[in-house]
């Protein structure tokens, strides 16, 4: 009842909806970056939302199944095959036992997303199985996967049994907009701190995702954001999507290993339902926002919240 | 410090009042920040959005009159081992501030402190605030790598290294005890609210009291 990882692959941990419930004690929410490709991987072969599944970035993993199993992957196009077919993604396939599933050359996106069916059994930390790689703790033994690595599969008795076909509907267009659109964000607590130029050109101008990216933040290039007058901000909490800019002008935007709290000026807040088409920016990309108000940021995380709950019924 | 305090006693109250949609509430130096999950908020028949409704319920918990909810504060001892290899800027701090190292160790310890807000990394604490002699600026070039346990003193605030990290701060002494443990029930030692005192110790007393041996760090 296992996986073996022939291949660890750049970059393969394993994430959940996160470390609720201790930020105040400091300790960051991790997760996965993408959570519509982690709710939809999980949905297809029939697991709960907050089950772990393997968060995969860029270059994949080899693996190999131990026994018959059914997998799903979602997000990232990372070419993936199962003993040499193509695995068609965003709906479940069957794995049997001795199979390799191999990751192979990106074609879109960054972060893969592979469930199986009952889950990875992983001893929770914080009560979540989320990986925080600087805190080594959580995922597989506080680490990404090295090669040799042995995960064990949940086990429950129906996890040889095929999941249900359900046919899911897909988000709402509202929601997911188009790939190449300004990623939607709302006005900042210090928006009204940055001069008018800078916010213009926040809006206006595009930013490209610099190398320095990382599950933490990523950091952004454009025209430099400047406020009226320097301010001295005592440190606060901050949230999946914050765009801080520290004294160099350059924004960062707060992603799924961000701290606690932190003392820069925010100048804006990536809307919840941006964030999966965030996480999938490769760095050299450029990124446009446009500014919406929080009214309507919310209607559109309730539209597709109520997606996630016809997939999960 | 009345702000601070004030941070801390909002939200005690909001957690006590239990909203089912809060998921994490996070006091910080002067504020409170609330993080919550929309879909959760009851929006009945008002036709208002979420946000409406959660700050309509934070600002009247903000205004009702309640109990004052930190009178019942946790006193913890902080065993610290002042200067030497485990301090070594506490002859330079001494030296800013224009006292004497014993001086300095006789402000930071004996007498309760308040931890302020706990932030930056897990159950890393903000502790003062300490006498107004002890304020020596950051240091202008941070170390890359504080050692775990490391206690740091800067502007009258002290922290303390729950695990190794780059930091900034003067490091006066080093506490033999794990502030931060994912695999304990109770991970993080400190929490805002809490009142410590640090007591120093001998190098030979950290050697018995070390919790980070072992290849803990």
């Amino acid at each position: 009842m296992s996986i073996e990882v022939l291949k660890p692959g750049a970059l393969t941990t394993l994430q959940d909806l996160g470390r609720r419930g201790f930020q105040k004690l400091g300790v960051p929410v991790n997760g996965v970056m993408d959570e519509r490709a982690h709710r939809l991987a999980n949905a297809l072969v029939g697991n709960p939302p907050h089950i772990a599944t393997l968060e995969i970035t860029l270059m994949g993993p080899t693996l190999r199944f131990t026994v018959d199993s059914f997998v799903a992957v979602t997000g990232a196009d990372l070419d993936v095959r199962i003993n040499g077919e193509p695995l068609s993604p965003n709906q479940a396939s069957s794995v049997k036992g001795g199979n390799e599933v191999v990751f192979g050359r990106r074609r879109e996106g960054v972060r893969a997303y592979l469930a199986v069916r009952g889950g990875f059994n992983v001893d929770p930390v914080m009560g979540s199985a989320s990986l925080f790689a600087r805190g080594g703790y959580g995922g597989f033994a506080g680490r990404a996967l090295a090669k040799g690595d042995v995960i064990h599969l949940s086990t429950l008795s129906n996890v040889a049994t095929p999941p249900a076909y359900k046919d899911l509907r897909p988000v709402g267009q509202d929601v997911l907009d188009d790939v190449c659109a300004s990623i939607r964000v709302v006005a900042g607590r210090e928006w009204g701190l940055f001069d008018a130029n800078s916010r213009a050109a926040f809006q206006e101008k595009s930013f490209r995702l610099t190398p320095q990216s990382d599950r933490m933040g990523f950091r952004l290039e454009g025209p430099k954001l400047e406020l009226t007058r320097a301010s001295q901000m005592e440190s606060e909490a901050l949230a999946f999507g914050a765009i801080q800019v520290p004294a160099d002008g350059n924004p960062i935007v707060l992603m799924a290993d961000r701290q606690t709290t932190g003392g820069y000026p925010k100048i804006a807040h990536v809307c919840a339902v941006e964030l999966p088409r965030l996480a999938q920016k490769m760095p050299g990309e450029f990124i446009n926002f446009k500014v919406i108000d929080i009214g309507e940021a919310q209607r559109l995380l309730l539209s597709q919240e109520r997606t996630f709950v016809s997939w999960e019924a | 410090m009345a702000a601070n305090q004030l941070a801390r006693e909002l939200g005690a109250r909001i957690e006590r009042i239990n909203y089912p949609f809060i998921h994490d509430i996070v006091p910080a130096m002067t504020t409170v920040g609330i993080h919550y999950d929309p879909y959760r908020v009851q929006l009945g028949e008002s036709g208002k959005l979420p946000y409406q409704i959660v700050e309509a319920l934070l600002e009247q918990a903000m205004t009702d009159d309640g109990e004052a909810l930190l009178d019942t504060a946790r006193i913890i001892d902080i065993p610290v081992c002042y200067g030497g290899e485990y301090g070594p800027d506490l002859n330079e701090v001494a030296e800013v501030c224009g006292l004497t190292s014993y001086e300095v160790i006789h402000l930071h310890s004996y007498e309760l402190f308040d931890v302020m807000a706990i932030g930056f990394a897990p159950g890393h604490p903000y502790i003062g605030l300490f006498d107004e002699q002890l304020c020596p600026p950051r240091r202008a070039t941070p170390r890359t790598a504080v050692p775990v346990g490391s206690v740091g003193l800067a502007n009258r605030q002290s922290v303390i290294y729950p695990v190794t990290l780059p930091g900034g701060w003067n490091l006066i002494g080093r506490t033999p005890l794990r502030i931060f443990n994912p695999s304990r029930s109770e991970p993080c030692l400190l929490q805002a609210g809490d009142k410590v005192r640090f007591v120093s110790i001998s190098a030979a007393e950290f050697g018995a009291l070390n919790e980070h041996a072992g290849g803990a760090q």
